[in-house]
């Protein structure tokens, strides 16, 4: 070894690079880079400070939205609900949000992720635009004009479903910004943290406003990305399908959308693909419409819906 | 044939599989229930953060045990390997956890800062997204529906 110093300093660079690089898409990066590191010093070359150095910065740099618990999980949501209702008037009809409720309940208890913090909750808003909104932790709105496209149980439990998916694979965490959470995560994981007076609520809590506006923008002008849009159509199948609805319903509601569908509206068509899109994503699931319901299903439905 | 059997049990044991799993419970309210169903009746409850020991597992569900001596099955969504360290009061059980335990400490995005939140955005209004909380459908409802409904229980 000529130059030991420089071969200590390459060390140091390489176990940071790939520590970094690992960092950048892998989930146990963690742990991987705590052996990354342990292996490092064991070999002489890095030391256990610049070890603790590296490990720390990476712990900056995953946070993720997988570190945000159920419980702060939560509390975006509601502040997000909060949003999108400061932008549309609340249906108050009592018998209405009951079902929703009850179709919703039926639903949740079937997808992956049945328990949220504070569970998941429904309500109608008094619009005529074609919208639904799932914030974080499972506040579910749907506008009245999405609701007149269903015109079964079935294709209501369809809408509920897919909305359930959006909240069971966590697209709206998901919709915050890398590098958001890391003042916020990062500093509670401190000690200085302990108090959480003054400077400490002022930082966490503009990156929870940063945070809310980066998923209220999502969900209400640009949209989740196709891809995501489809995952939460795969996961309201497979709800529907354990539920004991028809699959199809939702091809079905989407064949009714289809017919009110005019991409020009700045509400669901500009936020999510055309019907015709997400229906041949269905095909190729094997997914067909199917417009059926049974008589009870259907019976209650048009007298929960009756007043829209 | 005997030593075989003993150096597996003592592999089994150093590798922490032999050991139960301890979980935390990180919804705010969990029900504990007699099968691995939503639908099966509650025998206990359990709140956020609580301790508990896993002692089997099937199709998403846990077996479980609390210290109180309770025991039923919930969902494993209720659940998470961290350990959940509970604020209470200034001089709180967070001091001397570790980060991982810190973040989860009831502590981030939490009512305090919904409520600093408020302060600078006094145009929201959450009172409907409160009401939106307060419509809980009671199991006997929900069997009702279902069963009703000819749906899945």
């Amino acid at each position: 070894m000529k130059n030991p110093s420089m071969f200590k300093r390459l060390g140091f660079a390489t176990v940071a690079s790939i520590v970094l690089w690992l960092a950048a898409g892998c989930e146990s990066v963690n742990q991987l880079a705590q052996l990354g590191t342990g292996i490092a010093v064991a070999t002489g070359s890095i030391t256990t400070n610049e070890a603790a150095s590296i490990n720390r910065a990476t712990t900056a740099v995953t946070k993720t939205f997988e570190d945000i618990t159920p419980e702060q999980e939560y509390y975006i949501g509601r502040t997000v609900a909060a949003t999108v209702l400061a932008g549309y008037k609340p249906n108050s009809d009592q018998t209405l949000n009951a079902y929703l409720n009850e179709v919703g309940q039926a639903l949740a208890m079937f997808s992956e992720r049945p328990e949220t913090f504070g569970g998941y909750r429904f309500m109608a808003l008094a619009s005529d635009d074609i919208n639904a909104f799932a914030a974080p932790g499972g506040f579910v709105l749907v506008t009245r004009g999405l609701l007149k496209c269903c015109q079964a149980e079935d294709q209501l439990a369809a809408v509920l479903a897919h909305e359930i998916g959006h909240v069971e694979q966590r697209h709206g965490l998901r919709a915050i910004k890398t590098g958001r959470l890391n003042s916020a995560l990062t500093i509670l994981a401190t000690e200085s943290a302990k108090n959480f007076g003054g400077q400490n609520l002022a930082e966490v809590t503009r990156a929870f406003d940063e945070s809310i506006n980066d998923i209220t923008t999502t969900l209400m002008n640009s949209g989740y990305s196709r891809k995501l849009e489809y995952e939460a159509d795969g996961a309201a199948a497979a709800i529907l399908k354990k539920a004991g609805y028809r699959a199809g319903a939702l091809a079905a509601m989407l064949e009714n959308m289809a017919k009110n569908w005019d991409a020009s509206r700045k509400d669901f068509a500009a936020t999510h693909p055309a019907p015709a899109d997400r229906l041949a994503q269905l095909r190729k699931l094997g997914i067909a419409p199917d417009f059926g319901s049974n008589n009870a299903r259907q019976q209650r439905f048009l007298a929960a819906t009756k007043a829209l | 044939m005997k030593k075989w059997v003993l150096m597996g049990v003592a592999a089994l044991v150093a590798t922490g599989a032999w050991a139960a799993k301890e979980m935390s419970v990180q919804v705010r309210e969990g029900q504990l229930r007699n099968r691995a169903s939503f639908l099966g009746t509650v025998t206990g409850t359990v709140a956020y953060g609580d301790r508990v020991v896993v002692n089997q597992t099937m199709a998403g569900w846990c077996e479980v045990a609390t210290a109180a001596g309770a025991t039923g099955w919930i969902h494993e969504s209720a659940l998470t390997p961290k350990r959940i360290v509970i604020a209470s009061g200034a001089n709180d059980a967070r001091i001397g956890a570790s980060g991982e335990e810190v973040a989860l400490a009831g502590k981030g995005f939490n009512k305090e800062v919904e409520a600093a939140y408020k302060q600078q955005n006094q145009n929201l209004d959450y009172t409907w997204v409160d009401w939106m909380g307060k419509q809980v459908v009671s199991e006997a409802q929900l069997v009702n529906f279902l069963q009703q409904g000819g749906l899945a229980q």
